[in-house]
């Protein structure tokens, strides 16, 4: 398996905390990588580190063999590096077909374009009409976006990583606040995503986790505990005692 | 009415949004003749046209980006500066001189706009105001230049060429009028191209929200730069208007107040959809004409008491007396 997503020793220190503590981690073309460890693991702070939100103290990311430790946000995403985000960061004013056109435009690069309308180019419309209905956001499309219920925006939040067309997607407890019901929903489109891409998953559900991830990276105290694929992890007694003996827990926060 | 349900839908619901209304034309038109009308009154309606032109800039960056400045008056005296010494110093073709005072307002906004990237909306605040001051106290001190204190005199026009023939700018201030009303409407041709690019809503969504801006891979810095840049090249349109069309130009283009009354004026009309300045500009101006000729030392009174009732009743309300008495 080829890896496209690496971290080399990678290190973060706010003051006397160390978040993320010499984190070596590889996530091959493809993955389906789950993410778990107790609260303050260190997981968000990974993702920010990953997507050049924090800057690393130490230790360097590199996607298909390139060093990315220096790139902007933005141009990691242009790399294919996406990610949603734990408390939904959406655009409150646009409506979602604007939020998703504009998306698809950045991802089309012509988001720089002023002299044609959003939209215009024939590419736009198809994908926000795939993307809107796939997340049942299309009887909402026209409405602003600060105004939809929770559960939408949650779909909204997914949706507009989609339609940056990730080759490697970070999903930071995607289904949290998402009612049980519609939660195996959102897994189906993530699992439905094209097969080289590479999907690393935060999540407390634990059942979620097992259906969905081929292999588990267990965090503690921001450093690597354990990493294996799902049989060994979820029958590995140390992790049990570390997590999975919290998992009732972890529960009430999913 | 159904939801939308194809891509095709989806298309023309994003186009949608572009198209003119009916009622755009018949303003324009009647704004057009205006001073067929009423040409005594010529000279107030260029002056509304130039606030409201200035008053539109800011809304892209406020409005729009969701900069707030108060030294926005630096790219309008810039602009006025520009076109007064180009016209007095090299030559008076109004044309040319727009485009050079256009031209060296980007530039300044281009070179400012590096302070507004970092920071919070306070520290905005004071650095565009300490720009604009700066600027003053520049235009003050290099009087063998600026003419200083005195303002700049004796800048003399030279006739508006166009394809129907060559203009004077006259006393009563009719070409003044038609040559700034065709520089509001092709501004405002490309500020709604503008806005409803790709470009112009990635714009909204950094105001929103810069985090999940920068996640879909817009790169923040670019757009506030080419934005403030863009605003900045429209205020010294603005800027060169009023030098232009008065002949003279004078430190208070670069005062606090102006930078406040563009503020004001933008607030009145509402922000964020570019006619907001126009409107404002419009009932900023006959307010300040009206109730000055009633009461002149107390107009500032009035303002106030006018900008209280604004706010406490809000704009949609106020601006629908039909719903005054309905319980909502």
């Amino acid at each position: 398996m080829t890896t496209v997503l690496e971290t080399r020793g990678l290190l973060k220190r706010f003051g006397g905390i160390t978040p993320t503590n010499d984190v070596s981690i590889q996530v091959e073309k493809g993955a389906r990588r789950a993410l778990i460890g107790p609260n303050g693991a260190g997981k968000t702070t990974l993702i920010n580190l990953l997507t050049g939100v924090l800057e690393p103290t130490a230790g360097s990311i590199w996607l298909d063999g390139a060093d990315i430790t220096q790139l902007a946000p933005h141009q990691r995403v242009r790399r294919g590096v996406v990610r949603t985000f734990q408390i939904n960061q959406l655009f409150g004013e646009l409506t979602p077909l604007q939020s998703l056109a504009l998306s698809v435009s950045a991802h089309l690069g012509i988001s720089a374009q002023w002299w044609r309308r959003l939209g215009a180019d024939a590419r736009v419309a198809p994908r926000c009409d795939t993307l809107l209905k796939q997340f049942h956001l299309d009887d909402v499309a026209d409405q602003k976006v600060a105004l939809l219920a929770y559960g939408k925006r949650r779909l909204l939040e997914i949706a507009t990583a989609l339609a940056c067309e990730p080759r490697v997607l970070l999903l930071d407890e995607p289904v949290a606040g998402v009612p049980e019901g519609e939660r195996q929903e959102i897994f189906d489109i993530i699992n439905a995503l094209p097969a080289d891409v590479s999907v690393l998953l935060i999540e407390h559900d634990m059942d979620l986790v097992f259906n969905f991830a081929k292999s588990v990276t267990v965090l503690v105290n921001g450093a690597v505990f354990a990493e294996g694929d799902v049989q060994t992890i979820s029958n590995d007694p140390r992790v049990k005692a570390v997590y999975l003996g919290e998992s009732a827990e972890g529960h009430a926060h999913g | 009415m159904s939801a939308p349900s194809s891509a095709a839908d989806f298309q023309s619901a994003l186009l949608r949004k572009a198209r003119w209304h009916p009622l755009e034309f018949v303003a324009w038109a009647v704004a057009f003749a205006l001073p067929l009308v009423m040409p005594s009154h010529s000279l107030l309606v260029n002056e509304i046209a130039i606030v409201a032109l200035f008053a539109m800039s800011l809304d892209l960056i406020l409005g729009y980006t969701g900069i707030v400045s108060l030294g926005h008056a630096a790219f309008f005296g810039f602009g006025a500066y520009a076109a007064a010494l180009f016209a007095k110093l090299v030559m008076p073709d109004p044309w040319v001189g727009m485009g050079v005072a256009i031209a060296l307002a980007a530039l300044l906004g281009a070179i400012t706009s590096v302070l507004i990237l970092r920071g919070t909306d306070l520290t905005r605040l004071m650095v565009t105001l300490g720009v604009a001051s700066i600027l003053y106290e520049l235009a003050n001190k290099l009087d063998w230049l600026t003419g200083g204190a005195d303002g700049l005199q004796g800048v003399v026009m030279g006739p508006l060429l166009t394809p129907f023939g060559r203009f004077d700018f006259d006393i009563a201030g009719r070409v003044a009028y038609a040559y700034t009303l065709f520089v509001l409407i092709v501004c405002l041709l490309i500020g709604r191209r503008l806005v409803h690019s790709p470009f112009g809503y990635s714009l909204q969504a950094l105001r929103d929200n810069r985090l999940r801006a920068a996640s879909i891979g817009l790169s923040v810095n670019a757009r506030l730069v080419a934005v403030y840049t863009i605003a900045a090249a429209i205020a010294g349109a603005a800027g060169a208007l009023l030098a232009q069309t008065s002949g003279f130009s004078s430190l208070d283009v670069f005062d606090f107040h102006r930078s406040a009354e563009v503020l004001l004026v933008l607030v009145i009309g509402g922000t964020g959809y570019l006619y907001g300045g126009i409107f404002g500009a419009i009932v900023f101006k006959l307010l300040h004409d009206l109730v000055s000729a009633w009461t002149p030392q107390y107009w500032n009174f009035w303002l106030g008491v006018f900008l209280v009732v604004l706010v406490l009743v809000g704009r949609d309300k106020l601006t629908k007396p039909w719903t005054w008495w309905k319980r909502s």
